[in-house]
């Protein structure tokens, strides 16, 4: 499997990502912001980081860059696309995501292990999952998930909400809510499910001997073809 | 009443921000577009009928609170 990484001046995920594909053995590129045409892929993503050091909005300009166009031709036509934490950011300024991440609740930088429920395993991203609950790690600022009544209800109804924060045993109540999430939603789909936007870092909790692994078990099952 | 207050970089202090958001713009295919310069909007509600005393008020917070008076500087604006 191909993958691409694409960097902005101020991406700073871009490695880790990158040695976390490798690891699972995708066959990784790396892409500048300014590139103009994607190399072939079959997964894209856009990692953390602080691009363009969060002028106007987070992910706001990098979702205007050269690459940005080829990125969403390519999930036009199914390609998937991953986005995670300022990624996931980037991904809603496109409008490629629905909705907007706003503040933490608190005020402050989170930088901690957090428990996940994965609320739809039915897609390429998660369906080999045999864990219901995952633990993975967030940093973030802007991290606090907001749609309008409208959307929510889509994202429900069509069982677009990929992770929702919870506890060790799954309970998704506002006190295991880090950021204030609408409904505790800490990643989604678009309605094809080709692309997925996430405020954890999947690709810190690949090594047991480091953090942990679930991460392993996400990059391991991307490509897993939901039947 | 309510009161609005403007702060801005003052002209001769480089605006970063403003920069990559013209540079953006260009490269959005909008021609004919300088100088962008960002800053900030406040609403304050400040329980004064006269407003010259709300204005008072409204300097004193910015000249201690909302402005950089070294970079910024500060417009008050009666809504």
């Amino acid at each position: 499997m191909r993958s691409s990484v694409v960097i902005f001046p101020g991406s700073n995920c871009d490695k880790d990502i990158a040695v976390a594909l490798e690891k699972f053995n995708f066959k990784n590129l790396m892409v500048w912001h300014n590139e103009t045409t994607l190399p072939k892929s079959d997964l894209v993503v856009l990692p953390g980081g602080f691009s363009y050091g969060d002028y106007l909005r987070t992910g706001c300009i990098a979702a205007k860059s050269n690459i940005i166009n080829g990125v969403i031709e390519f999930a036009k036509k199914g390609g998937l696309v991953l986005g995670i934490c300022n990624g996931f950011q980037i991904l809603i300024e496109t409008g490629l995501l629905p909705g907007v991440l706003i503040r933490n609740k608190n005020l402050n930088f989170l930088c901690k292990n957090v428990y996940l429920k994965i609320t739809n395993n039915k897609n390429n991203f998660l369906s080999k999952f045999n864990k219901e609950i995952i633990k993975l790690h967030i940093a973030h600022n802007e991290g606090n998930y907001y749609v309008d009544e409208r959307n929510l209800k889509t994202l429900e109804d069509d069982n677009l909400i990929a992770f929702k924060y919870c506890d060790k045993k799954g309970n998704i109540a506002e006190e295991n809510n880090p950021n204030g999430s609408i409904k505790n939603i800490a990643g989604i789909f678009n309605k094809k499910q080709n692309i997925l936007g996430m405020m954890p870092h999947p690709e810190r909790m690949i090594d047991k001997y480091l953090s942990g692994e679930d991460g392993k078990l996400f990059f391991n099952n991307i490509f897993s073809k939901h039947a | 009443m309510k009161l609005s207050v403007i702060v801005t970089l003052k002209k001769e202090v480089l605006d970063p921000q403003g920069k990559v958001i013209q540079q953006t713009i260009g490269n959005m295919g909008i021609k004919n577009v300088s100088n962008i310069r960002q800053g900030k909007y406040f609403e304050l509600e400040i329980n004064e009928k006269n407003y010259e005393m709300a204005k008072s008020k409204a300097e004193d917070i910015c000249k201690r609170l909302l402005a950089n008076l070294v970079i910024e500087d500060f417009k008050i604006i009666n809504n």
